[in-house]
């Protein structure tokens, strides 16, 4: 491991390495039952005082993080949006950082610029982890998309994943493919041209030794796949409604996309979803992205004990050995 | 070269900076981000001979800037927008000290990152931060959003 992860920041997932992904991975499983049913009970991060600054909106993550910091018995503080703040007085980031590390013992924060994560870890002398930075980086949903992949298929390694809709603007997309460069996984990027990878992710996909796959045919693909990254299209990103709607209707998963697909085909999404799932698909056995939504919890749990507490498994039971993908 | 001695020969300075060996035709660029390009800035005497004859590179910029040294920040500047310049320190006439601009690896508060979006843009009490990623071409990336910077001129703060 490069470095321990008591005290340390998150900041993008390239800060990690094969190990260490492994290793959250492997603490996040032994987790689940706490995140799901409260039990076994954990007094982890006791007394510990999680700060969650939401500059900018979000549901699952700031949720599962509150969430996760409780099941770990410990408490949280922090704003979902920043009407009630100094921020809206001109408060600099800076500013905040320096206070709000006073009164809790880690940071999470989601912040609409660029690199604000940065900074605030640069000031900040307790753990800052990065809960999505403008278009940069959100390392926990990376490890949270791993871990949905490990838990459905029971492996990472020797799968062939599909990241399919706006790969060339979705933050979650460009993280996945950099972890997944830590794996043997055929990788086969689907969208239209206008929205395909930048070629910096394919280059450094290939270059790490991954067989990658470029097609703008979702259809014909499916049938191949283990795991169907599926993300949003945005309208905004079309310059007519027309064109949108031709290309949304093309990237849209329905029963009738599906029919050829492996049993054991898993669907995820980030979420929120729009049009790109169709609501029946939900009923299917393919459907994995509301477990997804939920294994935020375990991750984010796993993340914080390895962060906080000085016996990141102290009141779990005994793990299981090894932490191969 | 002899014509390029007899040149410097002719105008000495007394005390000051000699910055020799300016990639051609970028001596106002050096000036103007040294804030030296407006009378107002300085009181110093400026001398620029651009264009010069010289046997390492064809051709090149000299400025001279009488009873001033440039600060180690100054330098970095110089040696973004002309990394083969060398510096010389003129004390009583003499060359009290030479060296060639060398590029840090990192780069604070002298360019602004290309990104608006960027935390370094946003008035926070701290100065822009990049790496050196390669230098030449030259191109830097920005600590804070990780965007390259490859007009690296064109963003000089």
């Amino acid at each position: 491991m490069a470095e321990p992860f008591r005290g340390r920041n998150l900041i993008s997932v390239a800060e990690l390495d094969r190990e260490e992904l492994e290793h959250i991975l492997t603490l996040a499983e032994r987790m689940l039952p706490t995140a799901e049913k409260g039990e076994p009970r954990l007094e982890t991060l006791k007394g510990r005082v999680l700060a969650t600054l939401f500059f900018e909106p979000s549901t699952r993550t700031r949720l599962s993080f509150e969430t996760a910091i409780c099941r770990l018995g410990g408490s949280y503080i922090g704003f979902a949006d920043t009407r009630s703040t100094s921020h809206q007085k001109g408060e600099t980031l800076f500013d905040t950082i320096k206070m709000v590390e006073a009164y809790s013992d880690a940071i999470v924060m989601r912040h609409p610029n660029e690199g604000a994560a940065r900074l605030a870890a640069q000031v900040s002398n307790v753990p800052v982890i990065n809960a999505g930075d403008g278009a940069g980086q959100h390392p926990t949903q990376t490890l949270l998309d791993l871990f949905t992949i490990k838990q459905e298929q029971g492996q990472i390694d020797d799968l062939h994943i599909g990241l399919a809709g706006d790969l060339r603007y979705g933050r979650t997309v460009h993280s996945l493919a950099l972890a997944l460069t830590h794996y043997q996984v055929k990788l086969t990027l689907i969208a239209p041209p206008a929205l395909s990878m930048p070629a910096e992710f394919v280059e450094r996909a290939r270059g790490s030794g991954l067989d990658v796959q470029v097609t703008e045919d979702l259809e014909s693909t499916i049938p191949d796949l283990d795991i169907l990254y599926q993300t949003r299209i945005q309208k905004e990103r079309f310059p007519t409604e027309e064109e949108y709607l031709k290309i949304a209707d093309i990237y849209q998963v329905g029963l009738e996309t599906l029919r050829e697909a492996k049993p054991e085909l898993r669907i995820l999404h980030p979420l929120p979803r729009v049009d790109e799932i169709a609501p029946e698909v939900d009923n299917t056995p393919h459907a994995a992205y509301f477990r997804q939504a939920f294994y935020g919890v375990p991750t984010r749990m796993a993340l914080l004990a390895l962060a906080l507490a000085d016996e990141p498994e102290a009141g779990l039971p005994a793990g299981v050995a090894g932490g191969g993908a | 070269m002899a014509e390029e001695e007899k040149f410097l020969k002719v105008q000495p300075i007394r005390n000051g900076t000699v910055i020799d060996h300016v990639s051609a035709g970028k001596a106002l660029k050096v000036l103007e981000v040294l804030g030296l390009a407006h009378g107002k800035a300085t009181g110093a005497t400026i001398s620029l001979l651009t264009r010069v004859p010289s046997g390492r590179e064809g051709r090149k910029d000299i400025i001279k800037i009488e009873d001033r040294e440039l600060t180690p920040a100054e330098v970095q500047m110089v040696a973004l927008i002309s990394p083969g310049a060398s510096i010389n320190i003129i004390r009583n006439f003499a060359v009290a000290e030479k060296f060639n601009v060398e590029l840090p690896g990192a780069i604070e508060g002298l360019v602004e990152c290309p990104n608006p979006n960027c935390i370094s843009n946003q008035r926070e009490p701290v100065p822009s931060q990049f790496q050196v990623e390669s230098e030449s071409p030259l191109r830097l990336n920005c600590f804070y959003c990780e965007r390259t910077v490859d007009d690296v001129e064109g963003q000089m703060v």
